[in-house]
Protein backbone atom coordinates (compact mmCIF):
# COMPACT_ATOMS: atom_id res chain seq x y z
CA UNK A 1 0.00 0.00 0.00
CA UNK A 2 1.34 3.38 -0.98
CA UNK A 3 1.14 6.42 1.29
CA UNK A 4 1.98 10.09 0.68
CA UNK A 5 2.37 12.66 3.45
CA UNK A 6 1.63 16.27 2.52
CA UNK A 7 2.46 18.89 5.15
CA UNK A 8 4.53 22.05 5.03
CA UNK A 9 6.12 21.40 8.41
CA UNK A 10 8.92 18.84 8.40
CA UNK A 11 8.41 17.98 12.06
CA UNK A 12 4.73 17.33 11.48
CA UNK A 13 5.64 14.93 8.67
CA UNK A 14 8.20 13.15 10.82
CA UNK A 15 5.50 12.62 13.41
CA UNK A 16 3.28 10.77 10.91
CA UNK A 17 6.31 8.90 9.61
CA UNK A 18 7.19 7.75 13.09
CA UNK A 19 3.67 6.47 13.76
CA UNK A 20 3.56 4.76 10.35
CA UNK A 21 6.68 2.76 11.18
CA UNK A 22 4.38 0.38 13.06
CA UNK A 23 2.70 -0.56 9.74
CA UNK A 24 5.26 -2.35 7.56
CA UNK A 25 2.77 -2.89 4.73
CA UNK A 26 2.27 0.86 4.36
CA UNK A 27 5.05 2.34 2.31
CA UNK A 28 5.71 6.07 2.28
CA UNK A 29 6.44 6.75 -1.36
CA UNK A 30 6.89 10.50 -1.01
CA UNK A 31 6.72 13.42 1.38
CA UNK A 32 5.50 16.76 0.03
CA UNK A 33 5.99 20.34 1.25
CA UNK A 34 2.94 21.82 -0.42
CA UNK A 35 -0.10 21.18 -2.56
CA UNK A 36 1.72 21.55 -5.88
CA UNK A 37 4.18 18.83 -4.98
CA UNK A 38 1.22 16.88 -3.64
CA UNK A 39 -0.66 16.95 -6.94
CA UNK A 40 2.39 15.79 -8.89
CA UNK A 41 3.20 13.05 -6.41
CA UNK A 42 -0.38 11.76 -6.37
CA UNK A 43 -0.54 11.64 -10.16
CA UNK A 44 2.81 9.89 -10.33
CA UNK A 45 2.34 7.32 -7.57
CA UNK A 46 -1.44 6.85 -7.39
CA UNK A 47 -1.28 6.30 -3.62
CA UNK A 48 -3.87 4.40 -1.61
CA UNK A 49 -3.86 6.83 1.26
CA UNK A 50 -2.67 10.38 1.85
CA UNK A 51 -2.11 12.33 5.03
CA UNK A 52 -3.02 15.90 4.25
CA UNK A 53 -2.49 19.16 6.13
CA UNK A 54 -5.03 21.90 5.43
CA UNK A 55 -3.14 25.16 5.83
CA UNK A 56 -0.30 25.05 3.32
CA UNK A 57 1.51 27.44 0.97
CA UNK A 58 -0.40 28.79 -2.05
CA UNK A 59 -3.23 26.31 -2.15
CA UNK A 60 -4.72 24.64 0.88
CA UNK A 61 -5.42 20.96 1.30
CA UNK A 62 -9.03 21.18 0.11
CA UNK A 63 -8.11 23.13 -2.99
CA UNK A 64 -5.45 20.58 -3.78
CA UNK A 65 -7.97 17.75 -3.54
CA UNK A 66 -10.32 19.55 -5.92
CA UNK A 67 -7.62 19.57 -8.58
CA UNK A 68 -7.15 15.81 -8.53
CA UNK A 69 -9.39 13.74 -10.75
CA UNK A 70 -9.60 10.59 -8.67
CA UNK A 71 -8.58 11.58 -5.17
CA UNK A 72 -7.22 8.84 -2.93
CA UNK A 73 -8.45 8.18 0.61
CA UNK A 74 -7.62 11.14 2.82
CA UNK A 75 -6.77 11.49 6.48
CA UNK A 76 -6.51 15.14 7.42
CA UNK A 77 -3.85 16.18 9.88
CA UNK A 78 -4.48 19.70 11.01
CA UNK A 79 -4.54 22.18 13.87
CA UNK A 80 -7.69 23.68 12.34
CA UNK A 81 -10.66 23.17 14.55
CA UNK A 82 -13.11 25.49 12.88
CA UNK A 83 -16.77 24.78 12.29
CA UNK A 84 -16.20 23.57 8.76
CA UNK A 85 -14.21 20.61 9.94
CA UNK A 86 -17.40 18.96 11.22
CA UNK A 87 -18.65 18.68 7.68
CA UNK A 88 -15.62 16.71 6.58
CA UNK A 89 -15.79 14.46 9.55
CA UNK A 90 -18.24 12.11 7.94
CA UNK A 91 -16.61 11.93 4.53
CA UNK A 92 -12.88 12.01 5.10
CA UNK A 93 -11.59 8.75 6.46
CA UNK A 94 -10.73 10.73 9.54
CA UNK A 95 -9.18 13.95 10.64
CA UNK A 96 -6.48 14.12 13.23
CA UNK A 97 -6.24 17.24 15.33
CA UNK A 98 -2.63 18.18 15.96
CA UNK A 99 -1.05 17.17 18.19
CA UNK A 100 -2.51 13.67 18.09
CA UNK A 101 -1.55 10.49 19.96
CA UNK A 102 -0.43 7.17 18.56
CA UNK A 103 -3.73 5.62 19.74
CA UNK A 104 -5.73 8.21 17.84
CA UNK A 105 -3.56 7.65 14.78
CA UNK A 106 -4.06 3.88 14.97
CA UNK A 107 -7.82 4.39 15.14
CA UNK A 108 -7.71 6.44 11.96
CA UNK A 109 -5.71 3.76 10.15
CA UNK A 110 -8.19 1.11 11.36
CA UNK A 111 -11.09 3.14 10.04
CA UNK A 112 -9.41 3.35 6.68
CA UNK A 113 -8.68 -0.39 6.58
CA UNK A 114 -12.31 -1.18 7.37
CA UNK A 115 -13.74 0.86 4.52
CA UNK A 116 -14.18 -1.03 1.28
CA UNK A 117 -13.32 0.19 -2.17
CA UNK A 118 -16.77 1.53 -3.17
CA UNK A 119 -17.26 3.29 0.14
CA UNK A 120 -13.96 5.03 -0.35
CA UNK A 121 -14.94 6.30 -3.74
CA UNK A 122 -18.30 7.71 -2.77
CA UNK A 123 -16.83 9.24 0.36
CA UNK A 124 -14.08 10.94 -1.61
CA UNK A 125 -16.73 12.46 -3.88
CA UNK A 126 -18.84 13.62 -0.96
CA UNK A 127 -15.76 15.08 0.63
CA UNK A 128 -15.08 17.18 -2.42
CA UNK A 129 -18.59 18.55 -2.34
CA UNK A 130 -18.29 19.63 1.27
CA UNK A 131 -14.84 21.18 1.03
CA UNK A 132 -16.51 24.24 -0.39
CA UNK A 133 -17.71 25.07 3.11
CA UNK A 134 -14.14 25.97 3.92
CA UNK A 135 -14.19 29.76 4.45
CA UNK A 136 -11.05 30.57 2.44
CA UNK A 137 -12.70 29.26 -0.67
CA UNK A 138 -15.40 31.87 -0.58
CA UNK A 139 -13.01 34.49 -1.86
CA UNK A 140 -11.04 32.53 -4.44
CA UNK A 141 -11.37 29.78 -6.99
CA UNK A 142 -8.53 27.38 -7.73
CA UNK A 143 -8.47 25.54 -11.02
CA UNK A 144 -6.21 23.94 -13.59
CA UNK A 145 -5.54 25.85 -16.77
CA UNK A 146 -3.44 24.02 -19.36
CA UNK A 147 -1.78 21.95 -16.68
CA UNK A 148 -0.98 25.05 -14.61
CA UNK A 149 -2.68 25.89 -11.38
CA UNK A 150 -4.59 29.14 -11.48
CA UNK A 151 -5.94 31.03 -8.47
CA UNK A 152 -8.70 33.54 -9.23
CA UNK A 153 -9.92 36.05 -6.66
CA UNK A 154 -13.71 36.06 -6.70
CA UNK A 155 -13.60 39.84 -7.02
CA UNK A 156 -12.03 39.31 -10.46
CA UNK A 157 -14.89 37.14 -11.65
CA UNK A 158 -17.23 38.89 -14.09
CA UNK A 159 -19.78 36.14 -14.42
CA UNK A 160 -20.16 32.37 -14.56
CA UNK A 161 -21.74 30.46 -17.36
CA UNK A 162 -22.99 26.87 -17.34
CA UNK A 163 -21.31 24.58 -19.91
CA UNK A 164 -22.40 20.95 -19.64
CA UNK A 165 -20.39 19.34 -16.83
CA UNK A 166 -18.28 22.43 -16.45
CA UNK A 167 -18.69 26.04 -15.45
CA UNK A 168 -17.10 28.75 -17.56
CA UNK A 169 -15.57 31.44 -15.38
CA UNK A 170 -15.40 34.74 -17.23
CA UNK A 171 -12.70 37.14 -16.01
CA UNK A 172 -10.98 40.17 -17.53
CA UNK A 173 -7.99 37.88 -18.18
CA UNK A 174 -9.98 35.33 -20.10
CA UNK A 175 -12.29 32.38 -19.68
CA UNK A 176 -11.45 29.46 -17.38
CA UNK A 177 -13.17 26.12 -16.94
CA UNK A 178 -13.87 24.38 -13.67
CA UNK A 179 -15.49 20.97 -13.35
CA UNK A 180 -18.15 21.94 -10.87
CA UNK A 181 -21.87 22.56 -11.08
CA UNK A 182 -23.64 25.93 -11.08
CA UNK A 183 -25.24 24.83 -7.79
CA UNK A 184 -21.81 24.46 -6.24
CA UNK A 185 -20.89 28.04 -7.07
CA UNK A 186 -24.29 29.36 -6.12
CA UNK A 187 -23.72 27.87 -2.68
CA UNK A 188 -20.10 28.84 -2.13
CA UNK A 189 -19.68 32.33 -3.59
CA UNK A 190 -20.61 35.21 -1.29
CA UNK A 191 -24.36 35.58 -1.73
CA UNK A 192 -24.29 39.36 -1.46
CA UNK A 193 -21.96 39.63 -4.47
CA UNK A 194 -22.95 36.74 -6.70
CA UNK A 195 -26.50 36.06 -7.83
CA UNK A 196 -27.80 33.29 -10.01
CA UNK A 197 -29.87 35.36 -12.38
CA UNK A 198 -30.65 32.53 -14.77
CA UNK A 199 -30.35 28.76 -14.97
CA UNK A 200 -27.09 29.24 -16.88
CA UNK A 201 -25.69 32.41 -15.36
CA UNK A 202 -24.28 33.62 -12.05
CA UNK A 203 -23.39 37.29 -12.11
CA UNK A 204 -21.09 39.57 -10.10
CA UNK A 205 -23.63 42.17 -8.97
CA UNK A 206 -20.96 44.84 -8.51
CA UNK A 207 -20.63 45.03 -12.28
CA UNK A 208 -24.27 45.57 -13.20
CA UNK A 209 -24.84 48.97 -14.76
CA UNK A 210 -28.41 48.58 -15.96
CA UNK A 211 -31.34 46.18 -16.01
CA UNK A 212 -33.66 46.38 -19.00
CA UNK A 213 -37.00 44.69 -19.59
CA UNK A 214 -36.81 42.11 -22.35
CA UNK A 215 -39.70 40.21 -23.87
CA UNK A 216 -42.63 39.01 -21.75
CA UNK A 217 -41.53 38.55 -18.16
CA UNK A 218 -37.77 38.43 -18.52
CA UNK A 219 -35.07 41.07 -18.25
CA UNK A 220 -31.56 41.75 -19.46
CA UNK A 221 -28.71 42.66 -17.12
CA UNK A 222 -26.07 44.85 -18.71
CA UNK A 223 -22.57 44.66 -17.26
CA UNK A 224 -20.04 47.49 -17.22
CA UNK A 225 -17.94 45.52 -19.70
CA UNK A 226 -20.79 45.67 -22.20
CA UNK A 227 -22.00 42.09 -21.88
CA UNK A 228 -25.76 41.51 -21.82
CA UNK A 229 -27.07 38.53 -19.88
CA UNK A 230 -30.61 37.16 -19.63
CA UNK A 231 -32.38 37.42 -16.28
CA UNK A 232 -35.13 34.90 -15.54
CA UNK A 233 -38.26 35.73 -13.58
CA UNK A 234 -36.98 34.19 -10.33
CA UNK A 235 -33.52 35.64 -10.98
CA UNK A 236 -35.05 39.09 -11.22
CA UNK A 237 -36.70 38.65 -7.81
CA UNK A 238 -33.34 37.68 -6.24
CA UNK A 239 -31.59 40.53 -7.98
CA UNK A 240 -34.11 43.05 -6.73
CA UNK A 241 -33.64 41.79 -3.20
CA UNK A 242 -29.87 42.13 -3.23
CA UNK A 243 -29.82 45.49 -5.00
CA UNK A 244 -32.59 46.78 -2.75
CA UNK A 245 -34.89 47.96 -5.55
CA UNK B 1 -23.84 63.20 44.98
CA UNK B 2 -23.20 66.71 43.71
CA UNK B 3 -21.11 69.02 45.86
CA UNK B 4 -23.14 71.65 47.67
CA UNK B 5 -22.62 75.23 46.65
CA UNK B 6 -22.59 76.18 50.35
CA UNK B 7 -19.98 73.69 51.47
CA UNK B 8 -16.81 75.60 50.61
CA UNK B 9 -15.04 77.86 53.10
CA UNK B 10 -14.62 80.53 50.44
CA UNK B 11 -18.31 80.53 49.76
CA UNK B 12 -19.13 81.14 53.42
CA UNK B 13 -16.68 84.02 53.71
CA UNK B 14 -17.99 85.62 50.53
CA UNK B 15 -21.59 85.06 51.54
CA UNK B 16 -21.16 86.63 54.99
CA UNK B 17 -19.09 89.57 53.72
CA UNK B 18 -21.66 90.24 51.03
CA UNK B 19 -24.46 90.49 53.56
CA UNK B 20 -22.37 92.66 55.94
CA UNK B 21 -21.67 95.09 53.10
CA UNK B 22 -25.29 95.03 52.08
CA UNK B 23 -26.42 95.66 55.69
CA UNK B 24 -24.13 98.68 55.82
CA UNK B 25 -25.42 100.05 52.50
CA UNK B 26 -29.06 99.59 53.46
CA UNK B 27 -28.50 101.18 56.87
CA UNK B 28 -26.93 104.19 55.20
CA UNK B 29 -29.79 104.51 52.72
CA UNK B 30 -32.42 104.25 55.46
CA UNK B 31 -30.68 106.81 57.67
CA UNK B 32 -30.46 109.20 54.72
CA UNK B 33 -34.29 109.33 54.78
CA UNK B 34 -34.11 110.91 58.23
CA UNK B 35 -34.33 107.81 60.43
CA UNK B 36 -32.08 107.42 63.46
CA UNK B 37 -28.93 105.30 63.41
CA UNK B 38 -30.50 102.71 65.72
CA UNK B 39 -33.61 102.46 63.59
CA UNK B 40 -31.52 102.10 60.41
CA UNK B 41 -29.30 99.44 61.91
CA UNK B 42 -32.13 97.40 63.42
CA UNK B 43 -34.14 97.63 60.19
CA UNK B 44 -31.18 96.71 57.96
CA UNK B 45 -29.90 93.84 60.13
CA UNK B 46 -33.35 92.32 60.54
CA UNK B 47 -34.22 92.68 56.84
CA UNK B 48 -31.00 91.27 55.51
CA UNK B 49 -30.57 88.55 58.09
CA UNK B 50 -33.97 87.18 57.10
CA UNK B 51 -33.20 87.68 53.43
CA UNK B 52 -29.93 85.78 53.80
CA UNK B 53 -31.86 82.99 55.52
CA UNK B 54 -34.28 82.88 52.58
CA UNK B 55 -31.37 82.68 50.15
CA UNK B 56 -29.82 79.79 52.07
CA UNK B 57 -33.21 78.14 52.03
CA UNK B 58 -33.52 78.35 48.27
CA UNK B 59 -29.93 77.18 47.70
CA UNK B 60 -30.50 74.13 49.85
CA UNK B 61 -33.85 73.51 48.28
CA UNK B 62 -32.19 73.43 44.84
CA UNK B 63 -29.60 71.01 46.12
CA UNK B 64 -32.22 68.38 46.86
CA UNK B 65 -34.75 69.21 44.25
CA UNK B 66 -33.59 70.37 40.86
CA UNK B 67 -36.62 70.95 38.62
CA UNK B 68 -36.13 69.35 35.22
CA UNK B 69 -39.00 70.85 33.26
CA UNK B 70 -40.15 74.45 33.42
CA UNK B 71 -37.29 75.22 35.74
CA UNK B 72 -37.44 78.98 35.11
CA UNK B 73 -41.08 79.17 36.09
CA UNK B 74 -40.22 77.28 39.20
CA UNK B 75 -37.51 79.81 40.06
CA UNK B 76 -39.83 82.74 39.39
CA UNK B 77 -42.68 81.39 41.49
CA UNK B 78 -40.37 80.34 44.33
CA UNK B 79 -38.80 83.79 44.36
CA UNK B 80 -42.17 85.58 44.41
CA UNK B 81 -43.54 83.36 47.18
CA UNK B 82 -40.39 83.50 49.29
CA UNK B 83 -39.95 87.25 48.95
CA UNK B 84 -43.63 87.83 49.83
CA UNK B 85 -43.37 85.73 52.96
CA UNK B 86 -40.10 87.42 53.82
CA UNK B 87 -41.65 90.87 53.40
CA UNK B 88 -44.66 90.02 55.57
CA UNK B 89 -42.44 88.76 58.39
CA UNK B 90 -40.12 91.77 58.16
CA UNK B 91 -43.04 94.18 58.16
CA UNK B 92 -44.66 92.44 61.12
CA UNK B 93 -41.48 92.39 63.18
CA UNK B 94 -40.51 96.00 62.38
CA UNK B 95 -44.01 97.20 63.25
CA UNK B 96 -43.80 95.31 66.51
CA UNK B 97 -40.42 96.83 67.40
CA UNK B 98 -41.19 100.40 66.37
CA UNK B 99 -44.91 100.48 67.05
CA UNK B 100 -44.71 103.88 68.79
CA UNK B 101 -42.70 105.67 66.12
CA UNK B 102 -45.23 107.07 63.72
CA UNK B 103 -42.73 108.67 61.34
CA UNK B 104 -40.82 105.36 60.91
CA UNK B 105 -44.03 103.47 60.28
CA UNK B 106 -44.91 105.86 57.46
CA UNK B 107 -41.44 105.35 56.02
CA UNK B 108 -41.93 101.59 56.30
CA UNK B 109 -45.20 101.70 54.41
CA UNK B 110 -43.71 103.93 51.71
CA UNK B 111 -40.65 101.71 51.22
CA UNK B 112 -42.59 98.46 51.11
CA UNK B 113 -42.53 98.13 47.30
CA UNK B 114 -38.87 98.89 46.91
CA UNK B 115 -38.17 96.39 49.70
CA UNK B 116 -40.15 93.74 47.84
CA UNK B 117 -38.28 94.43 44.62
CA UNK B 118 -34.91 94.19 46.35
CA UNK B 119 -35.88 91.00 48.16
CA UNK B 120 -37.29 89.45 44.99
CA UNK B 121 -34.16 90.29 43.01
CA UNK B 122 -31.84 88.92 45.69
CA UNK B 123 -33.73 85.65 46.07
CA UNK B 124 -34.26 85.38 42.35
CA UNK B 125 -30.57 85.89 41.57
CA UNK B 126 -29.57 83.40 44.20
CA UNK B 127 -32.06 80.86 42.85
CA UNK B 128 -30.82 81.29 39.28
CA UNK B 129 -27.22 81.06 40.39
CA UNK B 130 -27.75 77.87 42.31
CA UNK B 131 -29.85 76.45 39.49
CA UNK B 132 -26.99 77.01 37.08
CA UNK B 133 -24.45 75.71 39.56
CA UNK B 134 -26.27 72.49 40.23
CA UNK B 135 -27.13 71.94 36.59
CA UNK B 136 -23.48 72.34 35.71
CA UNK B 137 -22.53 69.92 38.47
CA UNK B 138 -25.03 67.41 37.22
CA UNK B 139 -23.75 67.70 33.67
CA UNK B 140 -20.16 67.31 34.77
CA UNK B 141 -21.13 64.25 36.75
CA UNK B 142 -22.91 62.75 33.75
CA UNK B 143 -19.91 63.57 31.59
CA UNK B 144 -17.58 61.88 34.06
CA UNK B 145 -19.75 58.79 34.16
CA UNK B 146 -19.85 58.65 30.39
CA UNK B 147 -16.09 59.02 30.18
CA UNK B 148 -15.64 56.30 32.74
CA UNK B 149 -17.95 53.96 30.86
CA UNK B 150 -16.13 54.70 27.61
CA UNK B 151 -12.78 54.12 29.22
CA UNK B 152 -13.98 50.79 30.55
CA UNK B 153 -15.23 49.57 27.17
CA UNK B 154 -12.04 50.83 25.62
CA UNK B 155 -9.91 48.97 28.15
CA UNK B 156 -11.93 45.81 27.66
CA UNK B 157 -11.61 46.04 23.91
CA UNK B 158 -7.90 46.71 24.12
CA UNK B 159 -7.45 43.72 26.37
CA UNK B 160 -9.34 41.55 23.95
CA UNK B 161 -7.30 42.81 21.03
CA UNK B 162 -4.06 42.15 22.89
CA UNK B 163 -5.12 38.65 23.79
CA UNK B 164 -5.59 37.43 20.27
CA UNK B 165 -3.12 34.65 20.52
CA UNK B 166 -3.52 32.37 17.54
CA UNK B 167 -4.60 28.91 18.67
CA UNK B 168 -3.19 27.50 15.42
CA UNK B 169 0.23 28.65 16.45
CA UNK B 170 -0.10 27.01 19.82
CA UNK B 171 -1.35 23.67 18.54
CA UNK B 172 1.14 23.49 15.71
CA UNK B 173 3.95 24.25 18.18
CA UNK B 174 2.71 21.51 20.47
CA UNK B 175 2.66 19.18 17.50
CA UNK B 176 6.28 20.03 16.73
CA UNK B 177 7.19 19.35 20.34
CA UNK B 178 5.35 16.04 20.14
CA UNK B 179 7.35 15.13 17.03
CA UNK B 180 10.65 16.14 18.66
CA UNK B 181 9.86 14.26 21.85
CA UNK B 182 10.28 10.92 20.06
CA UNK B 183 13.46 11.57 18.12
CA UNK B 184 15.20 14.50 19.82
CA UNK B 185 13.97 14.84 23.41
CA UNK B 186 16.60 17.50 24.23
CA UNK B 187 15.27 19.73 21.50
CA UNK B 188 11.72 19.06 22.61
CA UNK B 189 12.60 20.19 26.09
CA UNK B 190 14.23 23.31 24.73
CA UNK B 191 11.16 24.15 22.67
CA UNK B 192 8.86 23.67 25.65
CA UNK B 193 11.09 26.16 27.43
CA UNK B 194 10.76 28.67 24.61
CA UNK B 195 7.03 28.21 24.35
CA UNK B 196 6.62 28.65 28.11
CA UNK B 197 8.69 31.83 28.09
CA UNK B 198 6.64 33.15 25.23
CA UNK B 199 3.30 32.33 26.87
CA UNK B 200 4.45 33.75 30.19
CA UNK B 201 5.49 36.93 28.43
CA UNK B 202 2.11 37.14 26.73
CA UNK B 203 0.24 36.71 30.00
CA UNK B 204 2.41 39.27 31.77
CA UNK B 205 1.99 41.76 29.00
CA UNK B 206 -1.77 41.56 29.21
CA UNK B 207 -1.55 43.77 32.27
CA UNK B 208 0.69 46.35 30.69
CA UNK B 209 -0.20 49.06 28.26
CA UNK B 210 3.25 49.78 26.95
CA UNK B 211 6.76 48.38 27.08
CA UNK B 212 10.13 49.39 25.70
CA UNK B 213 10.91 48.35 22.15
CA UNK B 214 13.79 46.26 23.44
CA UNK B 215 11.45 44.25 25.68
CA UNK B 216 8.95 43.81 22.91
CA UNK B 217 11.66 42.62 20.52
CA UNK B 218 12.87 40.11 23.08
CA UNK B 219 9.35 38.72 23.26
CA UNK B 220 9.15 38.72 19.49
CA UNK B 221 12.41 36.80 19.27
CA UNK B 222 10.95 34.01 21.42
CA UNK B 223 8.07 33.79 19.01
CA UNK B 224 10.39 33.74 15.98
CA UNK B 225 12.57 31.04 17.51
CA UNK B 226 9.54 28.79 17.89
CA UNK B 227 8.38 29.46 14.34
CA UNK B 228 11.87 28.66 13.10
CA UNK B 229 11.71 25.26 14.73
CA UNK B 230 8.40 24.68 12.97
CA UNK B 231 9.38 25.86 9.52
CA UNK B 232 13.09 25.14 9.58
CA UNK B 233 15.32 26.97 7.13
CA UNK B 234 12.34 28.13 5.09
CA UNK B 235 11.86 30.97 7.54
CA UNK B 236 14.57 33.60 7.83
CA UNK B 237 14.52 36.89 9.65
CA UNK B 238 16.49 40.11 9.56
CA UNK B 239 15.93 42.48 12.47
CA UNK B 240 17.68 45.85 12.50
CA UNK B 241 17.03 48.31 15.26
CA UNK B 242 18.72 51.69 15.63
CA UNK B 243 20.39 52.17 19.01
CA UNK B 244 18.44 55.34 19.85
CA UNK B 245 15.02 53.73 19.52
CA UNK B 246 15.61 50.75 21.81
CA UNK B 247 14.18 52.56 24.80
CA UNK B 248 11.20 53.99 22.96
CA UNK B 249 7.81 52.76 24.09
CA UNK B 250 5.47 50.58 22.11
CA UNK B 251 2.01 49.27 23.01
CA UNK B 252 2.62 45.79 24.36
CA UNK B 253 2.01 42.79 22.10
CA UNK B 254 1.63 44.99 19.04
CA UNK B 255 4.61 43.90 16.96
CA UNK B 256 4.16 40.17 17.38
CA UNK B 257 0.74 39.96 15.65
CA UNK B 258 2.06 42.09 12.77
CA UNK B 259 5.06 39.81 12.35
CA UNK B 260 2.76 36.80 12.73
CA UNK B 261 0.64 38.21 9.94
CA UNK B 262 3.73 38.78 7.79
CA UNK B 263 4.94 35.24 8.41
CA UNK B 264 1.52 33.78 7.68
CA UNK B 265 1.23 35.52 4.34
CA UNK B 266 4.87 34.96 3.54
CA UNK B 267 4.65 31.27 4.23
CA UNK B 268 1.28 30.62 2.69
CA UNK B 269 1.53 32.87 -0.34
CA UNK B 270 4.85 31.63 -1.61
CA UNK B 271 6.51 28.24 -1.81
CA UNK B 272 10.15 29.25 -1.52
CA UNK B 273 12.23 30.56 1.35
CA UNK B 274 10.63 33.37 3.32
CA UNK B 275 12.63 36.37 4.49
CA UNK B 276 10.91 38.56 7.06
CA UNK B 277 12.59 41.88 7.80
CA UNK B 278 11.96 44.29 10.64
CA UNK B 279 13.62 47.71 10.74
CA UNK B 280 13.05 50.25 13.47
CA UNK B 281 14.18 53.86 13.27
CA UNK B 282 13.29 57.23 14.77
CA UNK B 283 11.17 59.55 12.68
CA UNK B 284 10.52 62.94 14.29
CA UNK B 285 8.47 62.18 17.38
CA UNK B 286 7.62 58.71 16.19
CA UNK B 287 9.09 55.28 16.30
CA UNK B 288 8.87 53.91 12.77
CA UNK B 289 8.83 50.16 12.31
CA UNK B 290 8.88 48.63 8.85
CA UNK B 291 8.09 44.96 8.37
CA UNK B 292 8.31 43.22 5.02
CA UNK B 293 7.38 39.78 3.80
CA UNK B 294 7.51 38.16 0.37
CA UNK B 295 4.25 37.63 -1.41
CA UNK B 296 2.92 36.80 -4.82
CA UNK B 297 0.78 39.48 -6.38
CA UNK B 298 -0.99 37.05 -8.65
CA UNK B 299 -2.27 34.66 -6.06
CA UNK B 300 -2.41 36.84 -2.98
CA UNK B 301 -6.16 36.95 -2.69
CA UNK B 302 -6.03 36.74 1.05
CA UNK B 303 -3.89 39.83 1.45
CA UNK B 304 -6.34 42.11 -0.28
CA UNK B 305 -7.29 44.89 2.06
CA UNK B 306 -5.46 44.85 5.33
CA UNK B 307 -6.70 41.44 6.42
CA UNK B 308 -8.08 40.62 9.82
CA UNK B 309 -4.75 40.56 11.60
CA UNK B 310 -3.96 44.10 10.61
CA UNK B 311 -7.50 45.39 11.05
CA UNK B 312 -7.35 44.63 14.75
CA UNK B 313 -3.94 46.33 14.99
CA UNK B 314 -5.41 49.38 13.31
CA UNK B 315 -8.28 49.40 15.76
CA UNK B 316 -5.88 49.16 18.70
CA UNK B 317 -3.78 52.03 17.42
CA UNK B 318 -6.89 54.12 16.99
CA UNK B 319 -8.08 53.40 20.53
CA UNK B 320 -4.68 54.31 21.91
CA UNK B 321 -3.81 57.34 19.82
CA UNK B 322 -7.06 58.40 18.13
CA UNK B 323 -5.33 58.32 14.75
CA UNK B 324 -6.06 56.30 11.65
CA UNK B 325 -2.81 57.02 9.84
CA UNK B 326 -0.39 54.98 11.94
CA UNK B 327 -0.52 51.70 10.06
CA UNK B 328 0.16 51.62 6.35
CA UNK B 329 0.68 48.83 3.90
CA UNK B 330 2.16 48.86 0.45
CA UNK B 331 3.16 46.22 -2.03
CA UNK B 332 5.34 45.62 -4.99
CA UNK B 333 5.10 42.52 -7.15
CA UNK B 334 6.96 40.39 -4.65
CA UNK B 335 7.22 42.30 -1.34
CA UNK B 336 4.46 43.27 1.05
CA UNK B 337 5.43 46.08 3.42
CA UNK B 338 3.72 47.07 6.65
CA UNK B 339 4.78 50.40 8.12
CA UNK B 340 3.92 51.27 11.65
CA UNK B 341 4.31 54.65 13.33
CA UNK B 342 4.16 54.82 17.10
CA UNK B 343 3.85 58.34 18.51
CA UNK B 344 6.11 58.91 21.48
CA UNK B 345 4.54 62.12 22.76
CA UNK B 346 1.32 60.55 23.99
CA UNK B 347 2.99 58.37 26.52
CA UNK B 348 4.01 61.25 28.72
CA UNK B 349 0.44 62.24 29.47
CA UNK B 350 -1.53 59.16 28.61
CA UNK B 351 0.40 56.38 30.23
CA UNK B 352 -1.77 55.09 33.05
Amino acid sequence: MKVIIIDDEALARSMVKEYLAAYPDLEIVQECNDGFEGIKAIQQHQPDLIFLDIQMPKINGFEMLELIEHPPAVIFTTAFEEYAIKAFESHAIDYLLKPFSKERFDKAIQKWQQQNQTERKTNAQKLLNTTALNPTQQNRVVLKDNGKIKIIATTHILYLEAADDYVRIHTAEGIFLKNKTMGYFEETLEPQNFIRIHRSYIINVQLITRIEPYEKESHLAILSIGVKLPVSKSGYVKLKQVLGI
Amino acid sequence: MTASVTSGFRFRVTFISWWLVWIAIQAMVISSYGNTITQSMVDSVLCNWLLAACCMLIINNMKYYLPQKERYWYVLIMSVVLSTIWLLIVKFLLKLIFQTDRQYLIFLDLSIYIRFVIGFLMIGCMAIMSLLWYTLQEQQEAERRKEQAEQMTKDAELLKLRQQLQPHFLFNSLNSISALAGSQPEKARHMIQQLSDFLRGTLKRDEQQSVSLEDELHHLQLYLDIEKVRFGSRLQTDIQVAEEVKNMLVPSLLLQPIVENAIKFGLYDTTGDVMITLHAIQQDQHLAVTITNPFDEETAVSTQGTGFGLASIQRRLYLLFARHDLLKTSKTATIFTTTLLIPQYRYESNNH
